[in-house]
């Protein structure tokens, strides 16, 4: 092996393809789901479910892979599309990546292969781990699972929860509810759950409306005596209990196994975020050479504009970002343990992709802020990637757990 | 591929520096600092490590094994240990790489094998000029042409002088753009003033005055075009952020260590989130700013034009070191504020990236 910045064959053909998707079927529609919030995207869900979520046909099929660099790319291509109609395909999503991280062979087959097929109707994938009273802080979760006979029985309310209508409603689909088998347990205690959609006694009950990403459907789910089969459990039953002054996260695979899904999901959703502070450095790039203005790398210091100096601190930023995230999925292709450089990547693509689109909007001045234009759109966009799937300030105390090798109880 | 593994030459190489600056730079970096001078052992030492002659090509005696990727490890090991030490341990470069990249065979043979000797042969390049508006391609120092050759004039500073060099490379403008001229340490008109300076103390540098410096026509080095100065230039801004890595992680180690011994209201500061996402923050940064590094080492061994990927890793590269340089001095409080701990000299060699060129080639 050796530092290569190549990306291979296929990935380029399927950058390509899916950068065509994102310009001819995404943006067209990106400014009428910003405005009409909750409409659904039929054209998008339709032409997806059609042929998106094939990928590219033709093309390179051998020589070697970028693997998980790959899905990142394609992540970007898309979210630089729109975010929120990303967020709206189709697919298993975090529910997806919940199943295949923790899940059993059995379960993944009889989860995940409906999304595969050519036949059926558009299903979605979601998981709901927020609620009302618990966010950053998972383990303080109190949505219940309590066995009876050879069926699970869930009460509870889930909020935050991504795709979560089309998952609870949508036949095919399923939610992963996070739930807690005993609260004295602690993280321990917590187990995830695959409910079905259309399961009885699992009611959505709202959509929230949003600074940004307003085409995701953003649900909020009730938990009342819903029933699931006893193989809908993700992982192990039993319920390890925590010894003192021993790191209770060690609980392998139950809440440590559901929290490795982050492993996964930070930089997939680091790269979305990228693809989107991508949409905005593009269009002022684009715009300011329009106007005859060109950005000099090669300019001495006293003699750059201010805007100039933006553009390319802007650049590298993101470029920053888009590194960081790849080396962590390169490291999870690997199956190199990668929770450290996930959450850096994840920290500073929130971080840095809020900030880049907040100044493409001062950039370009008046039009910046109007609708007209996308930038305020994607402004709006790229804010939730601060927050969600961790938000910049926890992702920041995983990074200082890790380096100063403290336990989750030495640094809270 | 997309990949961000060293290979395991590389990993050997790093290792090797590493122990090396840590055992033999990092124990003195204060010393060197407070006496401003470098004890000739250890650059004897450091010579022996090859590091230069590696990159020199093997019909002129060196190891053939040019590789910017490389370059920018070695050069974050040594600035790791100290920054002013790595710039002259790398000096040799500073003549040797342009001489290999843009010199015609008659020059290689000429000024190549001092590099590859047992001797340590300090390098020097003359590019920043005291100047608010300076800028590295419009250079106030002239060459006219004259006599079959060249005059020069002008004044240039932060120019490495160690003892024992006998070369200058002076980027100096002429009729059709900025040129690079190797001349004579001893040339007639040419005149060295001592420097002192924020920080990189222990490197002796000088204000070099060209007045009427005749150079042969034999002293221009590379095509009659600006590519020779760009790529001079697009090298050195890849390097010195590679060095910038090497100072920042320094800063930051040092603060991650403190941190969680010093203890204030019962508990080490570290366990203090104030604390521990400045850390955070400045591993996550470090991180980002070193793949750009490499992402631009990377593509000049592709043989690719730099510009924009050196601009880029350069900037993010000096602002990252100067934050961390001064978050440490920060997490150390008053103890980072005192010449006992290394922080403080982090901070004034990290403020340096922002006026420096060239000081170091990949």
């Amino acid at each position: 092996m050796a530092i290569s910045f190549d990306l291979t064959e296929n990935t380029l053909y399927s950058r390509a393809y899916y950068h065509d998707v994102a310009l001819k079927q995404m943006r067209p529609i990106s400014r009428k789901y910003d405005d009409e919030e909750h409409a659904f995207p039929q054209e998008w869900v339709d032409f997806f479910w059609k042929h998106g979520r094939k990928g590219p046909q033709g093309g390179p099929t051998d020589g070697p892979s970028d693997g998980f660099v790959r899905v990142c790319v394609q992540a970007e291509e898309l979210c630089w599309g729109d975010a929120g109609l990303y967020l709206r395909m189709p697919t298993p999503a975090l529910g997806g990546s919940a199943v295949s991280a923790a899940g059993s062979k059995e379960q993944r087959k009889r989860f995940l292969s409906r999304f595969n097929e050519p036949e059926g109707t558009p299903c979605w994938g979601a998981m709901a781990i927020t609620e009302p009273g618990a966010g950053s802080d998972a383990a303080a979760i109190e949505t219940t699972a309590r066995l009876d006979g050879d069926e699970w029985v869930l009460n509870g309310t889930k909020i935050f929860c991504t795709a979560g209508e089309g998952a609870s409603e949508a036949e095919g689909g399923f939610v992963v509810v996070w739930a807690t088998l005993d609260r004295s347990a602690g993280r321990a205690g917590i187990k995830s759950f695959v409910v079905p959609a259309g399961t009885p006694g699992m009611k959505l009950v709202g959509l929230e409306r949003k600074l940004g990403i307003r085409v995701s459907d953003t649900a909020t789910l009730v938990f009342e005596d819903c029933r699931v089969p006893r193989e809908n459990l993700l992982g192990r039953e039993e319920v390890k209990q925590r010894k003192s002054g021993a790191d209770s996260s060690a609980g392998k695979p139950g809440f440590k196994g559901a929290m490795a899904t982050f492993d996964a999901s930070r930089p997939i959703v680091a790269a979305m975020a990228v693809g989107v502070g991508r949409a905005s450095l593009d269009f002022v790039k684009e715009e300011l050479s329009r106007q005859g203005f060109a950005i000099r790398y090669d300019a001495p210091r006293y003699d750059q504009g201010a805007i100039e100096r933006d553009v390319i601190e802007m650049e590298a930023q993101l470029q920053a970002a888009r590194l960081l995230t790849w080396r962590a999925a390169s490291m999870m292709t690997r199956g190199i343990p990668n929770s450290l450089e996930a959450s850096m990547a994840k920290a500073k693509a929130g971080l840095v992709v809020t900030e880049i689109t907040q100044k493409a909007v001062e950039i370009l001045g008046p039009p910046g802020y109007s609708r007209k234009l996308m930038v305020e759109k994607w402004m709006r966009d790229a804010k939730i990637n601060d927050i969600y799937e961790g938000t910049q300030q926890i992702n920041q105390l995983i990074v200082a757990r890790r380096i100063l090798g403290y336990s989750s109880g030495q640094l809270r | 591929m997309i990949d961000f593994q060293p290979t395991e030459e590389q990993q050997l190489i790093i290792e090797v520096v590493r122990q090396f600056a840590g055992n033999e730079l990092r124990p003195i970096a204060r010393d060197c600092s407070e006496l401003r001078e470098i004890p000739a052992k250890v650059l004897a030492q450091a010579h022996e490590l090859g590091l230069v002659a590696t990159s020199i090509e093997e019909s002129h005696g060196g190891g053939g094994e040019r590789c910017a990727v490389t370059g920018c490890l070695i050069a974050e090991e040594l600035a790791h240990a100290d920054l002013a030490l790595a710039l002259a341990i790398l000096s040799p470069a500073l003549i040797a790489l342009p001489v290999c990249d843009l010199g015609s065979e008659e020059q290689k043979s000429a000024h190549l094998p001092a590099f590859t000797r047992s001797q340590f042969v300090p390098g020097s390049l003359a590019v920043v000029e005291p100047d608010i508006r300076f800028d590295p391609l419009a250079p106030r120092t002239r060459a006219r042409a004259q006599d079959g050759g060249f005059v020069l004039d002008g004044t240039k500073c932060f120019v490495p002088w160690l003892e024992g060099g006998t070369q200058v490379i002076v980027i100096a403008a002429t009729e059709r753009g900025p040129r690079p001229f190797l001349i004579s340490r001893d040339c007639p008109g040419l005149s060295v003033v001592p420097e002192r300076n924020m920080g990189i103390d222990a490197l002796p540098t000088v204000e070099l005055t060209l007045e009427g410096v005749f150079a042969p026509a034999d002293a221009l080095l590379g095509p009659d075009d600006d590519r020779a100065v760009r790529s001079l230039i697009d090298r050195g801004r890849v390097g010195l952020a590679a060095t910038a890595i090497g100072v920042a992680r320094a800063a930051y180690e040092v603060a991650l260590e403190y941190a969680k011994e010093r203890e204030a209201f019962g508990a080490p500061i570290a366990t203090k989130q104030a604390i521990a996402f400045k850390l955070a923050d400045m591993a996550i940064e470090i991180d980002g700013a070193r793949l750009l590094v490499w992402e631009a080492a990377w593509k000049l061994d592709q043989g690719d034009t730099v510009t924009r990927e050196a601009t880029l890793a350069h900037c993010q590269a000096r602002r990252v070191a100067l934050e961390v340089a001064d978050g440490a001095v920060q997490v150390l409080g008053g103890h980072g504020y005192i010449r006992e701990y290394l922080p403080e000299l982090h901070l004034r060699n990290a403020r340096g990236f922002a006026a420096f060129e060239a000081l170091a080639l990949v």
